[in-house]
């Protein structure tokens, strides 16, 4: 769905997008994205890929960015032109989508820290994937904000360190990319 | 599919055949000795061996744009292909279709910091339009074939295929083009039906419209600018061009208004500023266009056609898009005017021409040749006059004010006759590209417009013009400044000339002579015309040296930051509107 020329004039406010790109597994298509991002100083704030396609060697990109509504269709038309993409598709602008990330938490320490630790993974359903008498590793699923928020919870309490895929999404209903 | 088994090397050379090249602009070294070496032992490939591999895509490019075909180099690894660098940009910047094939260390070597290695798709990657890092012979004839199908196709450009020496010398099949079809890349050239629709409405209730037609137009082909020339007529509307589009519609035309932009004609800027209705035809509303955005076109419903969405909405916001081929677009476009017996409103249009016409008698290329010093412009359009019916000529230019002077003063009535650097602005490129123009149009006159500082940046082509006998003439209006930079020190930076004089210049005569050409030198406006005859009569490469007035400015000209209508016209104009911050930071 393009955005009307009213939309592109009104070029006061900057949002954000979820964009799926769908690739040639081929050596290079990544620095061919990531250099397009970085050579035209355009915003990324995740970027997550993997071969999602083995037979047909197609991978996934899920890029979240943020611009003006003109620079972000810029940002799609020079995704379209690069040779190895086979499609672009602006989640946010199409429609519902579902919008996930995992992270894996490492939190360190003894006694009540220790319990208030646990009892807020228990609140946000995430799992304990590791564990010693001094330190857990919980593993969690959601939006970007609920692990934001999560790991905000966790730093006083004695956070360590932090590992996140970035985001991931799909559209939701039955129709495909 | 043939079993027959053939070395790398022959599988490039056969590629190339396949895909209709009969020349290579190339120069050796380690890595592509394969390739030379399979060369050799053919004949229907012809390699020009230039003497800066910068050079050879120029060439390339000269040759792509003047025959509408694919330009193609041969180059060496580290080196070689750093030196390329410069040419590859300037071909994505113009939209011109060229095959670079690079050597490559062999595949176990890459990543060591072997002799002769630099990465070389990673360098080019920003300044191609695609690339590949041909890592097996299976690979090689279908990259090969891809490699021309993606530099030509949609919105062309370079294409590097990087070939390790190892692959080049490994045994493999041979894939003739027919078998390869992309995966991905499949540009949209037929223009959506609404759209088509909408902009022949939205021009049809037009009261002032304007075509402002560019560089895409040639690339569409022959074809396009025919059309554009029947829409053009067939309306009745205005139209201008862009740098890179002269010729895509005939100079002498009298609905042609010029060139547009920083060094455009008055009344084409001020239609450009004032119409209600523009159809921006393969052109991408570049900042050298569009003078300060916010002023641009203030009043205008703005119809776009081009092949590459990421030209739309780009810099201008335009009300009707066309994602198409330019030809295929104008086809429809036209057809449906012609269903809907549209018509203009005639006394609108009247009104508006008229207005054009008192733009028009300002006269703005204006100048006067007094004195004993040649001036700049009267040299360019004696050159112009001069050679003005030859049936078969070809410019190139340099960069600076001589390039914007030959799109000033020269009238190009057919597509594919004027070559010059306009989005990156190479100065170097004018002599290589007429080489290349040469080599593909062996009986044609072919003139580089040249600046003395520029043509020094590839100066050492002359002798690949003497090796070959090909017989461009470098025609240099020397003012001993790189004068374009000297006019924004005297304009916009309180006239320090910085560094813009280039002392201890070579004696351009002895220089033509040390290369094997014949040097002619003219400083007096009286012996102009018999010098230059001079010149289109000699049958070998010729050195132009035309003396010109040392300080003149290039005028009319839109200071960067500036708006359409808000021009300068001459000399006695600049004090009035001095150049806004915003301005001084662009370029
Ligand atoms: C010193 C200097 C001064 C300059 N001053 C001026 C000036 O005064 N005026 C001026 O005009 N320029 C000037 N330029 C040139 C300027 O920088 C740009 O290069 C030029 O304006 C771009 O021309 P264009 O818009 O025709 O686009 P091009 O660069 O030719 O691009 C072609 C467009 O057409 C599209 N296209 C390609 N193929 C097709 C197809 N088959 N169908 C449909 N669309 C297609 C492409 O996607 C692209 O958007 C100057 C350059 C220099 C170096
Ligand atoms: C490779 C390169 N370096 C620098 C520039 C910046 N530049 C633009 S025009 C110009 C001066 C050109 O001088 P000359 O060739 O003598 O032409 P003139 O303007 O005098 O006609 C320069 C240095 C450029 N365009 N290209």
């Amino acid at each position: 769905m393009a955005n009307s020329p009213e939309e592109l004039r009104a070029q006061t406010h900057t949002e954000k997008r979820t964009i799926a790109v769908l690739v040639d597994n081929e050596p290079g298509v990544l620095a061919r994205v990531i250099g397009l991002f970085s050579g035209r100083g355009y915003n990324i704030e995740s970027l997550t890929v993997t071969e999602v396609d083995p037979e047909n060697r197609l991978s996934r990109i899920t890029v979240v960015t943020s611009g003006t509504p003109m620079i972000l269709e810029q940002i799609k038309a020079q995704l379209g032109r690069l040779v190895p993409v086979h499609k672009v598709s602006d989640l946010t602008r199409i429609g519902p989508y579902v919008e996930r990330e995992l992270a894996l938490v490492k939190v360190f320490g003894a006694g009540e820290k220790r319990v208030e630790s646990l009892r807020i993974a228990d609140i946000f359903k995430a799992k304990v994937v590791d564990a010693s008498h001094e330190h857990f590793v919980f593993e969690m699923t959601g939006k970007t904000d609920k692990l934001d928020a999560f790991i905000q919870l966790m730093r006083p309490l004695g956070l360590v360190d932090v590992s996140r895929t970035g985001v991931v999404a799909i559209q939701r209903g039955a129709k495909g990319l | 599919m043939s079993t027959e088994q053939l070395s790398g090397a022959e599988i490039v050379i056969k590629a190339l055949v396949d895909q209709g090249v009969d020349t290579v602009f190339g120069y050796p070294g380690g890595a592509v000795l394969p390739i030379y070496d399979a060369l050799f032992q053919q004949n229907s490939l012809r390699h020009i061996l230039v003497r800066h591999e910068q050079a050879a895509v120029h060439a390339a490019e000269g040759y792509a744009r003047s025959t509408g075909k694919v330009g193609v180099t041969l180059v060496t690894s580290g080196p070689g292909a750093t030196n390329a660098v410069t040419g590859l940009t300037d071909a994505l910047m113009d939209s011109i279709p060229v095959v670079c094939l690079t050597g490559q260390v062999p595949t176990h070597l890459i990543g060591n910091d072997a002799f002769q290695e630099a990465d070389t798709t990673g360098i080019t990657r920003p300044c191609t339009k695609h690339n590949y890092l041909v890592k097996s012979v299976e690979d090689l004839p279908r990259i090969m074939h891809e490699a021309f199908y993606v530099a030509r196709s949609g919105r062309p450009g370079p294409v590097v295929v990087d070939l390790p020496k190892d692959v080049l010398q490994a045994l493999g099949a041979y894939l003739p083009k027919e078998e390869v079809q992309h995966r991905s890349y499949n540009p949209q050239t037929k223009g959506e039906r609404p759209q088509i629709e909408a902009a022949v409405e939205a021009l049809a209730r037009a009261r002032k419209p304007i075509i402002y037609a560019g560089g895409g137009v040639i690339n569409s082909g022959p074809r396009a600018a025919e059309l554009l020339a029947h829409l053009t007529h067939a309306t009745g509307v205005p139209i201008t061009n862009t740098l890179m589009g002269l010729g895509a519609f005939p100079g002498d035309d009298p609905h042609f208004l010029g060139m547009l932009g920083m060094h455009g004609t008055y009344e084409a800027n001020m239609a450009m500023h004032g119409c209600d209705v523009m159809i921006a035809v393969g052109a991408r509303f570049d900042d050298r266009v569009t003078g300060r955005l916010s002023a641009f076109s203030p009043n205008s419903t703005k119809i776009q056609i081009d092949i590459d969405p990421s030209s739309i909405n780009k810099n201008v916001v335009v009300d009707i898009p066309i994602v198409g081929d330019v030809a295929e677009v104008l086809e429809e476009i036209i057809a449906v005017w012609n269903e809907r017996m549209h018509k203009l409103d005639a006394d609108a249009l009247a009104e508006w021409w008229k207005q054009i016409d008192q733009w028009r008698a300002r006269d703005c290329l204006r100048f006067e040749q007094t004195g004993d010093v040649i001036k700049p412009q009267h040299a360019i359009k004696r050159l112009y006059e001069l050679t003005k019916e030859y049936e078969d000529l070809y410019i190139t230019t340099e960069v600076g004010q001589h390039q914007m002077w030959a799109a000033q003063f020269f009238k190009f009535n057919r597509p594919n006759r004027w070559m010059t650097s306009g989005g990156l602005g190479t100065m170097g490129y004018g002599l290589p590209a007429a080489m290349g123009v040469q080599v593909a149009h062996p009986g044609a006159l072919v003139i580089d417009v040249a600046g003395e500082a520029s043509i020094l940046m590839n100066m050492q082509e002359m002798s690949t013009l003497a090796q070959y006998r090909l017989p461009v003439k470098v025609f240099i209006v020397n003012n001993q400044w790189m004068g374009m930079v000297r006019q924004w020190q005297e304009l916009l930076h309180g006239e320090r000339y910085s560094e813009s004089y280039t002392d201890s210049l070579p004696d351009f005569v002895k220089l033509a002579e040390a290369y094997g050409a014949v040097g002619i030198r003219a400083t007096k406006p009286g012996e102009l015309d018999d010098k230059i005859r001079e010149m289109l009569a000699t049958p070998k490469p010729v050195i132009f040296d035309c003396c010109v007035d040392q300080v003149e400015n290039c005028f009319p000209m839109i200071p960067s930051g500036a708006a359409h209508n808000e021009m300068l016209l001459g000399p006695g104009d600049r004090t009035e509107k001095p150049v806004s911050e915003e301005g001084m930071v662009l370029v």
